[in-house]
C-alpha cells in the first residue's frame, strides 16, 4: 500500500497547473542551488501565509489532528474488537451484542469526526493555496513594475517569467501537499508510536530497527537517484538548447541543406538524455517497491517475535493485541516514508521561494523627486495657477523647502544637458562630457555608429538611469528634482523595438491617453498614417492584437506606436529609429504627420536614414559617448568631417 | 492517434511487456501476502502453533522478495520503455520536422515545435511510465483483492462491491465535472502569465507612459479571475479525500459489526477478518489511483494531439520521382507566377509574374513593405511551391530539380538570419563542409567580414553563441553571406542583407561581387536605392505585381515608384552607418 500511496502523492498534483508557461520550456537551472538559510526561509514562506490565513492555519492544524486521532483509534479499536469483545462473545451461551453495537457507535462518531475534519481541511487549503497564490503574484507583479530597468537589463526574461510560473508553481506544491502532509505525517508517527510503546516495548524495538534499515535504503537509493536525476537535467538542458536553436534556424537549415549534420547533433543528445533520463526513473521506479516490501519484511518480524512472545506468554501479549500492533506496523512505515519524501520537496521548493522573495526583496527604482506636474491656468497676466480640470496648459509645481513657498513653472519643454556623464556601471564611462541645449519646438537628431551611445542620451532623459556626473534641466529644473513619473509623463517615447499589447488596436492606442475618446484615437491614427491599414484589418480597430502584435508587421507595428505617442500629447518627444522599418515611400507619408506632431514640441530624434535627420534644428554626431560634431545638415556638410563621411559614405 | 503514437514503441516493446508482467507478479504477491499473515494468525498465534509461525513467516519472507523482485523489475522495465519511447518520439518528430517545407515550419511557429519536442514529450513519457506501471496494476490489484475477499467471505466482500460502485461513481463525477472547471481555468492561467510576459519585455513603454498603477489593475483583475475559477475546481477536487475516507470507514464498521457476528457464528474467523480489513484499503486506493490515473491521461492527450500533428503533418514540398542533379546555369525565368501562402487565400501575395532573367545578371529589388519581394526570391530556390505558373532556373522547372542540388545551386541569404553556436569557422563550413581555411577566409574578404573577424582575439575560431549574441547585427550579416559565398552558387539572392551594413562598407561588397563573381546571377532585395542602382536591372515590386523593370536610368525616367523612392533617399548614401542603437 505504500506504493499506492506514493504514486498517489506523485499524481496528486495532478490537475494542479501546468509547469510552464507561454514563454516556453526553460531549461534545467543547473544543479540544486545552496540555499543559505533554508530554515529562515521557510518561516518566512510561512509567515507569508499565516499573514493573511492565519484562522485557516489554526483550523487546518486542528483538522490534521482530529482526522489523525480518528483514524488511530479505529486501528486500535481492532484490539478490543477481538479482546474485549469477540473472544467474550465466543464464550457465552446466549451471545448478547449490545455492548458491541455500543463500541462501533462510538467508533463511528469518532469516524465521523474524521470525515469531517477532512473535508473542513481540504476546504480551507483551497482558500489558503489559491489565494496565497494569487497575493504572492500580485505582490510580485507591483513589485516588478516599481524595479529599475537595470533590473530588466541584468535579468533574463525567461528567468523572470519562470518565478511566476516555475517557481510560483513549486510554493503551490509546497503549501497545499508538502507542509499539510507533512505535518499529517508528523503527527500519525508521534501518535502511533505512542500507541505501540502503550501495547508492547520489545515489539516497537523491533519495528524501529526495520524503520532505520528502511530509512537507510531509502536513503542509499535517494542518493543515486538524486545523482542521476542531476545528469538527466543537464543532458535535458543540452537537448533543449540544441532544440531552441536549430528550431529558430530551422529555415537555414533548409537552405543549405544541413538537415543531416543536425539530425545527427541531434540524436547524439536525445540518446544521452534517454540513457541518464532512464537511469534516474529506474532509481526512483525502484525506491517504492523496495520501501514497500521492507514494510512487508518489517511486519514478518513483528508477527515471528509477537507470535513467539503470545505463546509462550513471556510479556503478556494477548492475540488482540497481536493484531493491532501489527496493523500499527503497517501504518508506521507508510509515514516514515512520506517524511522523508516531503522533506525533499520541501527543500526543492524553498528553492523557488529563494527567487520570489529575492525578486521581492529587490531595491525598488529610487524617487526622491518632489517637484510635480500639474494643469494650470493663467491667472490674470501672467500668473500660473493651478487648475483641477484639464486645461492643456501644464505647470511644474515646485516647493521650496527654505522659504515654505510654491512657485509654478510653465511646462515648455526645454531640455539642458550639462557635463553629463554617464555609465551603466561606474567603472565604465558610456557617455562623456555631454552638453546639449535644446530649445521648445526644436528638433534634435542623434546619428552615429552602432554603440556610440544616442539611445543612452534618451534613456537619461525620462531617467530611465541615473547620471553618474553633470546634471539634466528641464525647464530649469534638475530632473532629479522631478517626480519620475510626472517627467515621464511629459515625456512621449517611441522605441526602437515597438512593444504592442494583448488586446484590441484601439486599446494599444489609447494606452497613450487612457481617457481618450475613439475620435481622438482615430485622428491619432491618421495624425500616423496608420488609419488605412487599421481600416483593412478583419475588424478594425476592434482587431485583437496577440503576442506583441505578431499578427501586424513591423511596420505597421511602428506606426501604431507612432500613433499611440500622438495621442499622449507630450511636449517633449522622443523617437527612436521609430520609422526604422517603414519602407522610405511609405515614411514620406508618415513624415507629414510626424511632422505636424513634431510640431511645436521639442523632439529628439535617433534615425540611421537621412531623411529623418536632414531637417532638424541641430544634429548631434555620436562616436564612442562623445558628441564630436554638432550643427545643422549644411553646417555638417561644409565641415567635411564624420557627418560628411557618413552621409556620402565616401571618405573625406 | 493512438496508432501514430503506438508505432514507435519499437525499440522497447519487450518493456513495454515486460513491466505490465512484473506489475502484476507484484500484485499477486502483494495479494498473498495478507493471507498468509491472516494464516500467522489463525493457524499460529491461536493453536499457538510455533512451527506454523517460523513455516509461514518464511514463506512470507519469500514472497516478499519475489515481490521485490517483481517491483524492481516492473520499476527497471518501465523506466525503459518510458524513457526509450520519448527518445523515439523526440526522433521521430525531428525527423519530420527536418523535411518540413517553409511552408509547413509557418504553420507550426518554431515555439510551437520547441514546445511540441520539449515539454509535450516529457508529458507523454511521464503518462507512458504510468500507464504501463499503474493502468493494469491497479485494476488486477483491484480485481484480485476482490475475488480473495469473495473467496474468505462473499456476504462480507459485497459491502466491497457496493462500496466500489457507490465510489466509482462519485470518482467519476467529480474528475469529469473538475476537468471542465480546469479546462476553462488552463486558458486563463496561460493568459495571465503571457501578460507577465509582455509586462517584462515591454517594460520600458510601461514605464515612460507611467501605466504601472494601470498594468497593476489589469493584472490584478486577471489573477483575482483566476483564484475564482480555480477555487471552484479545486472546490471539486476537495470532495475527494473526504468522499474516500467516509467509504473506507463505512467498510470498516460494516465488516467490524458483521465480521464479529459471523466470527462468533462460526463462520469466520478472527485472522480473516483482518485480511479483509486490509483488501478493503487496497481496494478503494486503488479505486482512487483509476481515477487519478483518468485525470492524468485526459490532461496528456492534449501533449499526444499535438505531437501528432508534427508527425502526421505532410511536408509540402518532395523531392520529384526522377529528379534533375544539374542545374545548367544561373538563368532564371518567371512564366506567368502566382502564388499565395494559404490555399484559400482570396488575394495572391504575388500576381501573375512573367520575368526573365539571364546567367550572370545582377538584379536589384526594391518596394515598400509588404510588396512580395521576399516572397518572389523565396521561390526560386523552391522554399514555397508556386500556385499558379511556372519557374525555370537553368531552363528547368524548378519541382523537377533535386531539392538538395537546386539549393545548393541557389543560395539565399535570409532576412532573418541566423548563426549557430560554434566557432566561425564551423559556421562558415554551413556552406560547404570541406571547405578550407583559405577558401573561408577568401569568402569572408568577398564579404568584408575578414576586417572585423582578424581583430578578434581568436579570429576564426572565435566562438559565436547561441544566437549569434556576440556579433553586431551588420557584422552577422557579412558572414551569413560569406557562409552562402562558400556554396560558389549558380545563383545568389541576398534578401536584404546588407541593411545594417554601412553604405561604404555595402560598396565594397557589391564590387567584390562585381569583380569576382561574375558568372553568378545576384540577386539583391534593398531599401536603399545605392544598393541596387548599379545592378544590370532593377525590379519595382508594388502589392505582388511588378510595377517596373529596367535599368537605373530608364526607371528614373519612367517609373513613378521608383522616383520616388530615389527623391526621398537623394543625395548618395541616405543611411548612416549600421542599423539600430543600444
Amino acid at each position: 500500500m505504500a506504493e499506492e500511496n506514493r504514486t498517489m502523492q506523485s499524481t496528486n498534483r495532478g490537475p494542479g497547473q501546468r509547469g510552464h508557461g507561454p514563454g516556453g520550456p526553460r531549461g534545467p537551472r543547473g544543479p540544486r542551488p545552496k540555499i543559505e538559510h533554508p530554515g529562515r526561509l521557510l518561516k518566512r514562506v510561512l509567515g507569508y501565509t499565516f499573514k493573511d490565513y492565519a484562522i485557516h492555519w489554526i483550523v487546518v492544524v486542528i483538522c490534521i489532528v482530529t482526522t489523525v486521532l480518528a483514524s488511530l483509534q479505529g486501528t486500535l479499536f481492532m484490539r478490543t474488537l477481538i479482546d474485549e469483545y469477540i473472544a467474550p462473545l465466543l464464550l457465552q451461551q446466549e451471545p448478547d451484542f449490545g455492548p458491541l453495537a455500543g463500541a462501533i457507535g462510538r467508533v463511528a462518531c469518532f469516524y465521523g469526526l474524521g470525515v469531517l475534519a477532512s473535508f473542513v481541511q481540504s476546504r480551507l487549503m483551497i482558500y489558503v493555496t489559491q489565494g496565497t497564490q494569487r497575493n504572492l503574484r500580485n505582490d510580485l507583479f507591483e513589485k516588478m513594475e516599481e524595479l529599475p530597468i537595470r533590473y530588466f537589463d541584468t535579468h533574463a526574461h525567461g528567468d523572470i517569467m519562470s518565478i511566476y510560473t516555475n517557481d510560483i508553481d513549486t510554493m503551490r506544491q509546497m503549501i497545499s501537499q508538502s507542509i499539510p502532509q507533512l505535518l499529517n505525517s508528523v503527527i500519525s508517527v508521534v501518535s502511533t508510536l505512542a500507541a505501540m510503546l502503550a501495547l508492547d516495548i520489545p515489539l516497537t524495538l523491533v519495528t524501529l530497527l526495520m524503520v532505520a534499515v528502511m530509512m537507510l535504503a531509502a536513503k542509499k537509493v535517494g542518493s543515486l537517484s538524486s545523482r542521476f536525476f542531476l545528469s538527466q537535467q543537464r543532458d535535458l538542458g543540452a537537448l533543449n538548447g540544441c532544440i531552441e536553436e536549430t528550431m529558430t534556424g530551422q529555415k537555414v537549415v533548409k537552405v543549405f541543406c544541413h538537415e543531416e549534420e543536425s539530425l545527427k547533433q541531434f540524436n547524439e543528445l536525445n540518446d544521452r538524455l534517454c540513457d541518464s533520463a532512464y537511469r534516474a526513473n529506474k532509481f526512483g521506479n525502484v525506491m517504492g517497491p523496495v520501501n514497500a516490501q521492507l514494510g512487508n519484511l518489517s511486519y514478518v518480524v513483528c508477527a515471528v517475535t509477537g507470535g513467539m512472545l503470545a505463546i509462550t506468554g513471556i510479556s503478556g501479549l494477548s492475540l488482540g493485541d497481536l493484531a493491532a500492533f501489527l496493523t500499527l506496523n503497517k501504518s508506521f512505515s507508510m509515514p516514515i516514508n512520506q517524511i522523508t519524501m516531503q522533506f525533499n520537496s520541501i527543500i526543492m521548493a524553498l528553492a523557488g521561494a529563494d527567487r520570489i522573495f529575492r525578486l521581492m526583496d529587490e531595491a525598488p527604482e529610487a524617487d526622491d523627486g518632489y517637484v510635480e506636474l500639474v494643469n494650470a491656468q493663467r491667472n490674470g497676466a501672467a500668473e500660473l495657477v493651478e487648475s483641477d480640470g484639464r486645461t492643456g496648459l501644464w505647470a511644474w509645481k515646485h516647493y521650496h523647502k527654505d522659504s515654505d513657498t510654491v512657485t509654478y513653472t510653465e511646462l515648455k519643454g526645454d531640455v539642458v544637458f550639462d557635463h553629463v556623464d554617464f555609465g551603466y556601471t561606474d567603472e565604465k564611462m558610456i557617455l562623456h562630457d555631454i552638453e546639449l541645449f535644446a530649445q521648445p519646438g526644436q528638433k534634435i537628431a542623434f546619428v552615429g555608429s552602432t554603440g556610440a551611445g544616442k539611445t543612452t542620451i534618451t534613456n537619461l532623459i525620462n531617467r530611465f538611469y541615473s547620471i553618474q556626473d553633470g546634471k539634466i534641466r528641464y525647464d530649469g529644473i534638475n530632473i532629479n528634482k522631478i517626480k519620475k513619473d510626472d517627467l515621464r509623463r511629459s515625456l512621449g517615447i517611441v522605441l526602437q523595438d515597438t512593444h504592442l499589447f494583448t488586446g484590441t488596436v484601439m486599446e494599444n492606442i489609447r494606452y497613450g491617453k487612457l481617457d481618450a475618446t475613439e475620435e481622438e484615437v482615430m485622428a491619432a491614427a491618421r495624425l500616423a498614417n496608420a488609419d488605412g491599414f487599421i481600416r483593412r484589418l478583419p475588424e478594425g480597430y476592434n482587431t485583437m492584437l496577440h503576442g506583441d502584435g505578431a499578427n501586424l508587421s513591423q511596420g505597421q507595428r511602428q506606426l501604431l506606436a507612432i500613433a499611440r505617442a500622438a495621442i499622449a500629447d507630450p511636449p517633449v518627444l522622443i523617437l527612436d529609429e521609430a520609422t526604422s522599418s517603414i519602407d522610405t515611400r511609405t515614411e514620406r507619408i508618415v513624415q507629414d504627420g510626424m511632422d505636424k506632431l513634431m510640431k511645436g514640441r521639442t523632439t529628439f530624434v535617433i534615425a540611421h536614414r537621412l531623411s529623418t535627420v536632414r531637417n532638424s534644428d541641430c544634429i548631434m554626431v555620436l562616436e564612442q559617448g562623445r558628441i564630436i560634431e554638432r550643427g545643422t545638415h549644411e553646417q555638417l556638410l561644409e565641415e567635411k568631417g564624420k557627418y560628411y563621411q557618413l552621409y556620402t559614405g565616401l571618405k573625406a | 492517434m493512438l496508432k501514430t503514437l503506438g508505432t514507435h514503441i519499437r525499440g522497447v516493446v519487450k518493456e513495454s511487456v515486460l513491466t505490465p508482467v512484473c506489475m502484476i507478479g507484484e500484485v499477486i504477491m502483494e495479494m498473498v501476502i495478507p493471507m498468509l499473515m491472516a494464516s500467522i494468525i489463525n493457524d499460529g498465534v491461536e493453536k499457538g502453533n510455533l512451527r506454523h509461525i517460523y513455516l509461514v513467516g518464511s514463506l512470507m519472507v519469500l514472497a516478499a522478495l519475489v515481490g521485490l523482485a517483481f517491483g524492481v523489475g516492473g520499476g527497471v522495465f518501465g523506466a525503459r520503455a518510458s524513457t526509450g519511447f520519448a527518445r523515439n518520439l523526440r526522433r521521430a518528430m525531428y525527423e519530420r520536422i527536418q523535411t518540413f517545407g517553409f511552408a509547413n515550419i509557418d504553420r507550426f511557429s518554431t515555439a510551437g515545435l520547441v514546445t511540441r519536442l520539449t515539454t509535450d514529450v516529457t508529458n507523454i513519457q511521464n503518462a507512458y511510465q504510468m500507464l504501463l506501471r499503474m493502468c493494469m496494476r491497479s485494476p488486477v490489484s483491484l480485481i484480485c483483492a476482490m475475488v480473495m475477499s469473495f473467496w474468505i467471505s462473499p456476504r462480507l466482500a459485497s459491502i466491497y462491491l457496493v462500496a466500489v460502485i457507490l465510489l466509482g461513481i462519485v470518482l467519476g463525477l467529480i474528475v469529469t465535472r473538475a476537468m471542465k472547471y480546469f479546462g476553462q481555468a488552463f486558458p486563463k492561467y496561460d493568459a495571465l502569465n503571457e501578460s507577465v510576459q509582455e509586462n517584462v519585455s515591454a517594460i520600458r513603454v510601461v514605464k515612460a507612459y507611467v501605466r504601472e498603477d494601470y498594468e497593476n489593475e489589469k493584472f490584478r483583475k486577471a489573477s483575482g479571475g483566476i483564484y475564482r475559477i480555480f477555487c471552484k475546481a479545486e472546490g471539486i477536487v476537495a470532495w475527494n479525500g473526504p468522499v474516500m475516507n467516509l467509504t473506507v470507514y463505512s467498510c470498516i464498521i460494516l465488516i467490524s459489526w458483521i465480521g464479529a457476528k459471523l466470527i462468533v457464528g462460526g463462520s469466520l474467523q478472527t485472522g480473516d477478518l483482518m485480511a479483509l480489513l486490509t483488501y478493503c484499503m487496497t481496494i478503494l486506493m486503488n479505486l482512487m489511483m483509476l481515477s487519478m490515473i483518468f485525470v492524468m491521461m485526459t490532461m496528456s492527450a492534449a501533449s499526444a494531439r499535438r505531437i501528432c500533428e508534427v508527425l502526421t503533418e505532410e511536408p509540402d514540398l518532395c523531392n520529384p520521382q526522377e529528379p534533375v542533379t544539374e542545374v545548367a546555369d544561373g538563368s532564371i525565368r518567371f512564366e506567368h507566377v502566382s502564388f499565395s501562402y494559404k490555399k484559400d487565400a482570396d488575394t495572391p501575395v504575388l500576381k501573375d509574374i512573367d520575368l526573365e532573367i539571364r546567367s550572370g545578371e545582377t538584379i536589384g529589388i526594391i518596394g515598400g513593405t509588404g510588396s512580395a519581394k521576399s516572397s518572389l526570391v523565396n521561390l526560386i530556390s523552391r522554399l514555397y511551391d508556386v500556385t499558379q505558373g511556372r519557374l525555370l532556373v537553368g531552363g528547368v522547372d524548378v519541382r523537377d530539380y533535386d531539392m538538395e542540388t537546386l539549393r545548393n545551386q541557389v543560395a539565399v541569404v535570409l532576412q532573418n538570419n541566423v548563426l549557430f553556436s560554434g566557432t566561425i569557422l564551423d559556421n562558415l563550413r554551413w556552406g560547404d563542409l570541406d571547405a578550407t581555411e583559405e577558401e573561408c577566409a577568401h569568402a569572408c574578404r568577398l564579404a568584408c567580414a575578414d576586417e572585423f573577424i582578424c581583430k578578434m582575439p581568436e579570429g576564426y575560431n572565435t566562438y559565436i553563441e547561441q544566437g549569434g549574441t556576440n556579433v553586431s547585427g551588420g557584422q552577422k550579416q557579412r558572414l551569413c553571406i560569406a557562409r552562402a559565398l562558400l556554396k560558389k552558387p549558380r545563383i545568389l539572392i541576398l534578401d536584404d542583407s546588407t541593411s545594417a551594413v554601412d553604405t561604404a562598407t555595402d560598396a565594397r561588397i557589391r564590387q567584390a561581387f562585381a569583380q569576382e563573381i561574375p558568372g553568378t546571377t545576384k540577386l539583391i532585395i534593398a531599401q536603399r536605392i545605392s544598393s541596387v542602382e548599379h545592378a544590370d536591372r532593377i525590379i519595382v515590386m508594388h502589392e505582388g505585381e511588378i510595377d517596373g523593370f529596367g535599368t537605373h536610368e530608364e526607371l528614373l525616367a519612367s517609373n513613378e515608384i521608383y522616383r520616388d523612392v530615389y527623391e526621398s533617399q537623394t543625395g548618395g548614401g541616405g543611411d548612416f552607418d549600421e542599423k539600430g542603437g543600444m
